[in-house]
This record gives C-alpha cells, structure tokens and sequence, in this order.
C-alpha cells in the first residue's frame, strides 16, 4: 500500500502541492473509506482471506464493480459474464475520457496510472484541475483517493473476519447503491421512456431465465439501443 | 491458498475497467468522438443501472421471501437520495432499514 496517506505525507519533498492535493480530496476519503468499509464487511462473507479485498481495491479500483463482484462471485458467475458486465457496467467512463483528453498531459506510467485511476470522484476532482504545471496534483490526487479506497475495503474485509459483525442483510448494499446510481442517471438522462423500457426487459429476462437473467437483459438492452440508434439516424 | 476462478476473476475484472478507463486515450486521434462511442456512452449507463437493480433484487423477486422488506428498504434509498443527495447516507440508510427488517421485525421465512 505505497499510496496511503501517511506514506504521502512523509515523502521527502511534499512542498505545497501535497497539502493542496491532501485538502482537495478530503470529500473523497470521506466517501471511500466507508464505502470500502461497506465493500470488504459484504467481500468478508464469502469466505475468502482479507487480502483478496486489498487485492481487488488494488487492482480493479471501481466501487460498483466491486460490490456486483461480490454477488457474481457469490454466484460462481460465468467469467465471460462477468467480464460483459462490468465492462458495460462502467460503459460511462468512455465518457469522462473524452473530457479529460485535453487536459491531461502527463507522460508514460503516470498518464496510465491516471487512466487507470479515473474513477467517477477522481474524474470530478480532475476536471477542475487545470492543464500545465499540475501535473503532480493531479497524480497526487488520483493516488490519495485509491489509498482511502484500498485501506476502506482492507480495513472492512479484516473487521469482517475478526469480528462476529451481524451481516445478515448487508448484502442490500448492492441494489441499493445501484439504485443511487439509477437515480443518479435519471437526473443526467431524464428520458422516462428509456428507463421504462430497461425495467421491461429486465422483467423479461427474468421470466426466461433467473439465472442467466443480467446476460439475456443485457443482450437485449443492447439490441434494442442500436435498433433505436438506427432508426433516429435514417 | 490457490484460487483460481478468484484469480481469474479479478484479472477479468481489472481488465474490462481499465479497458473502460483506457478506450477513450487509445482511440485519441481517430475515433475518440466517433457518435456511436457518445451514444453508447450516454444511454448504456442508465439503461445499465435499471437492470443491476432488478438483478441484484432478482432473488426476493422470484422467491417472494424477502420482497417486502426489500420494497421497504427501497423506498428508504429513494426518499433518502431525493432528499439529502448523499450517495453514502442513502446506501448506508437503506442497507440498514433493510438490515433490521430482516434480523428482528420481519425475519425471513424458511
């Protein structure tokens, strides 16, 4: 864990930018550490040695991708559909590189660990960063965030398995931040019609299937956005 | 402890975010406007989230056993997110009403 907030701190040559970077992603430690908390209490469950949490906050680094991982894994999901659906899952980030291309101009391993690190509350803290002489901020920031994440989902998973916590019912985790996520695009998106007709699908996907139910809906959904496409366009 | 299937897992996890993440930067020059990238890009995610909720609530949904109090709970997440806005507040609230609905005012049945 190289990027926690202790070892930034002692770094030989904070100067400024470390503070700045520091008070900048305060909101963010606020959010991820006990998200992460959420995340390694719920990964804890499933039996598996705690390390594997940090591992996953390490290596995957995106909040809902983690949390419907604890379900596919809880399900022994097909590994093609786990890899369908996370990458649809975070089908929005194609978005916010679009955004970002202008600025950022960092060279090498630090613009693919950016890249890598351009989770939804690191994208919205970048983008107010300008382009230039902050290019350490910049790095600063996104390696802070992923540090209060990987310690979030450690510390929780460890708690989780030290402790007899009465997880019973933890796992509504999972439909509820999806929800929060619905609502969130329905603010972004306000087409009632679009959401009406995802909720369609899912409930015929789930009368064919309740097993394969996320694979069929999210062939389907995808079908029908390009059928859509096509017709607006001719 | 050899995992495989947790190993491949989180290598396929890693991979389809970061291609997420990357797709944008690699296509840079050529495609990184391309109109099909933007539409996906911006109705993918809502359509996306609709079904997540359904799945993620797919078993209550099927069986019964569970589903009024994943309504309850629900309900909660959503007046709470209208309300305050907090990503956190909400999910940690809903999460919770659903937590004590289950374990003492209305257990699950057998």
């Amino acid at each position: 864990m190289a990027s926690r907030p202790d070892s930034f701190q002692s770094s030989p040559a904070p100067g400024p930018q470390s503070s700045s970077a520091l008070r900048l992603s305060l909101p963010v430690m606020f959010g991820y550490i006990p998200l992460g908390i959420a995340f390694g209490v719920l990964f804890s469950d499933l039996g598996y040695h705690w390390l594997w949490a940090t591992a996953m906050g390490l290596f995957i680094y995106a909040g809902a991708a983690q949390f419907l991982a604890v379900g596919l894994i809880a399900n022994h999901a097909g590994l093609f559909e786990v890899f369908v659906a996370i990458l649809l899952l975070n089908a929005r980030h194609l978005v916010y590189g679009l955004s970002l291309i202008s600025t950022l101009d960092l060279k090498g391993w630090r613009r693919w660990y950016l890249i890598f690190a351009l989770t939804d509350e690191t994208y919205s803290l970048l983008s107010i960063t300008r382009s230039g002489s902050q290019n350490t901020l910049q790095l600063r920031i996104a390696a802070l965030n992923q540090g209060y994440w990987v310690f979030g989902c450690t510390l929780g998973a460890w708690l989780g398995s030290r402790l007899d916590l009465p997880t019973q019912g933890a796992e509504f985790a999972l439909p509820a931040l999806f929800t929060v996520l619905a609502i969130e695009q329905y603010r972004a998106v306000r087409r009632p019609l679009l959401f009406l007709a995802a909720l369609a699908v899912a409930g015929l996907a789930l009368m064919i299937s309740a097993d394969n139910m996320l694979m069929i809906a999210i062939l389907l959904a995808v079908s029908l956005l390009l059928m859509a496409r096509g017709r607006e366009a001719s | 402890m050899a995992d495989g299937y947790l190993i491949a897992f989180i290598a396929l996890a890693t991979l389809a975010t970061f291609l997420t993440r990357a797709l944008p930067f690699l296509l840079l020059s050529k495609q990184a406007d391309h109109p099909l990238l933007a539409f996906l890009g911006r109705y993918l995610p809502p359509v996306l989230m609709v079904l997540l909720v359904v799945y993620a609530l797919r078993t209550p949904l099927v069986e019964g056993d569970g589903l009024v109090q994943s309504l309850v709970a629900l309900t909660v997440v959503t007046a709470l997110h209208l309300l305050a806005r907090n990503a956190l507040i909400s999910i940690l609230g809903g999460t919770f009403c659903y937590m004590l609905l289950v374990q003492s005012l209305m257990p699950l049945g057998g």
